[in-house]
């Protein structure tokens, strides 16, 4: 089974070809059908708002957090990342509300204060890397069970808790396949294979 | 300092890779606003008047008061952006200096500049301009834009301009594709358009900003169309807060840009959604707005 990005809107195509790039192969998932096919899942950049509400619309999002719940490997890059949290400042009502972590939408300000820095990641295995923030969020409070990977200007911009990744800045879109093969290891681990096989 | 522009201008264009497969759409208060994002928009375009308004009223088209522009910007989530006039430097440097996501110099308002556009590549807040074919998109993106838009025809309700645009530079981006190395340096002087942009895009197939479909767009099966047609995504200009029920329109036409290609979804949208905009046929048109850019 392959492992999926979900497809409702935002940087799908990068997230697909990364995957491609670090040995794997991914599939969109736009409906209930093709979320069952898969056996991993990337919540890619974009605007949680507008994801949110095509995956309330279609029927995805019960299901999707049951699968999460019982182990399903997820990552959310920025927007995927408010999807998943479970705790959203300033608002009421969250998406999924997965991971036990409270985020801050547009942390850093508007498209002025988007930016880009390198450096490493220890916690991932990972030397040098790209690190970009686009009108990103970040973590302002986690549980303890939600490990912190990364942080940077003193703020949380990535986490894991058992099958769950987010991270607040986009690896996809540089070349850099650190990540998506930490992901997919995250997927071999949870009993999957990084290989698409075709029906 | 170039090594700093160079990372901005990356960073705008991954502002627009963030709203591909999405709807953008044109609001004149906060109230507009707030159901544009409750119904899934992306990011919505502030304006005074809507372009089928500005037709009726004429007269010439600014920018919008930046006090309403901020007012939406503390509404709203989404990114927000808002038009400046064709050529109006100063008014970019006043929505950059609020902090607006992403300003569009639109041909939709009245040009100030009737020989030369912004130099976009001066500012840091990301820009996106209109196109009739490609020559046009890779003058602006040479100039700095970090999206294009097609221009259609704005405040009509009638997408055969969009589709007219969205051909030609589709067309026109296979024909690079085609050309051997030798001929790429006089296709890029019959286009108009810088030699490294033309290279670049014979060699990768496709724009290197994201191309989003305007002017026109009024129905879910028009932007699911645009979407098929190979556009990333939709701007809605009067198309929704000139219908008859704003926010199903909105909600529906942005649940058939994301399942474009599935027909029995489109359909599901389109039920009892009420009075489309009334428009009128860009074939009777006096005034074209997207003649205006050079």
């Amino acid at each position: 089974m392959p492992v999926g990005v979900l497809a409702l809107q935002g940087s799908v195509r990068e997230h697909l070809d990364l995957l491609e790039r670090s040995g794997g192969k991914g599939i969109p998932v736009k409906t209930l059908r093709e979320l069952e096919q898969v056996q991993g899942l990337i919540l890619p950049g974009g605007e949680s708002t507008a994801m949110g509400k095509l995956l309330q619309d279609g029927g995805l999002m019960a299901p999707l957090a049951e699968r999460i719940r019982r182990g399903m490997p997820v990552w959310g890059t920025c927007a995927g990342m408010v999807l998943l949290a479970s705790g959203i400042e300033g608002e009421e009502t969250v998406h999924l509300g997965v991971m036990d972590m409270t985020v801050r939408r547009n942390a850093y300000g508007t498209q002025r204060e988007s930016f880009s820095v390198r450096d490493r990641i220890p916690e991932m295995g990972l030397g040098e890397v790209p690190l970009v923030f686009i009108r990103a969020p970040h973590i302002v409070h986690a549980a303890r069970s939600v490990r912190i990977l990364k942080t940077v200007r003193g703020a949380a911009v990535a986490a894991r808790q058992k099958n769950m990744l987010a991270t607040s800045f986009h690896p996809e879109l540089t070349a850099e396949t650190g990540f998506h093969r930490y992901f997919l290891d995250m997927v071999e681990e949870a009993g999957g294979s990084r290989m698409f096989t075709a029906p | 300092m170039e090594e700093q522009k160079k990372e901005r201008a990356e960073m705008n264009r991954n502002l627009a890779q963030m709203l591909k497969g999405g709807v953008i759409m044109d609001v004149m208060n906060v109230e507009q606003a707030v159901i544009a994002e409750k119904a899934g928009a992306v990011a919505v375009m502030a304006l005074e008047k809507i372009p089928s308004e500005l037709r009726k009223s004429g007269g010439v088209a600014r920018m919008s008061d930046p006090r309403m522009i901020k007012e939406i910007m503390e509404a709203v989530s989404i990114p927000v952006m808002a038009k400046v006039r064709i050529g109006h430097f100063v008014e970019a440097q006043v929505l950059e200096s609020i902090g607006i996501d992403y300003i569009d110099e639109s041909e939709v308002l009245t040009p100030a500049d009737d020989m030369f556009h912004i130099p976009k590549s001066d500012f840091s807040a990301p820009f996106v301009c209109g196109a009739k074919n490609l020559g046009e998109a890779l003058r602006r993106i040479g100039e700095g834009a970090s999206m294009i838009r097609t221009k259609g025809e704005a405040g009509t309700g009638d997408v055969v301009e969009a589709v007219k645009h969205m051909r030609t530079i589709s067309g026109e981006i296979r024909r690079l594709q085609l050309l051997p190395k030798e001929e790429l340096m006089t296709a890029a002087k019959e286009m108009g358009a810088p030699y490294d942009l033309v290279r670049w895009v014979g060699e990768n197939g496709r724009l290197p900003v994201v191309n989003f479909a305007a002017g026109g767009i009024a129905t879910p099966a028009d932007g699911a169309m645009m979407m098929q047609l190979g556009c990333d995504g939709v701007f809605v200009g009067s198309g929704i807060f000139a219908s008859e029920n704003p926010e199903k329109r909105a909600a529906a036409i942005v649940r058939a840009v994301t399942h474009f290609q599935d027909p029995q979804m489109v359909a599901e949208t389109m039920e009892d959604l009420g009075e489309a905009m009334s428009g009128v046929a860009v074939s009777g048109l006096a005034d074209r707005y997207a003649a205006r850019g050079w």
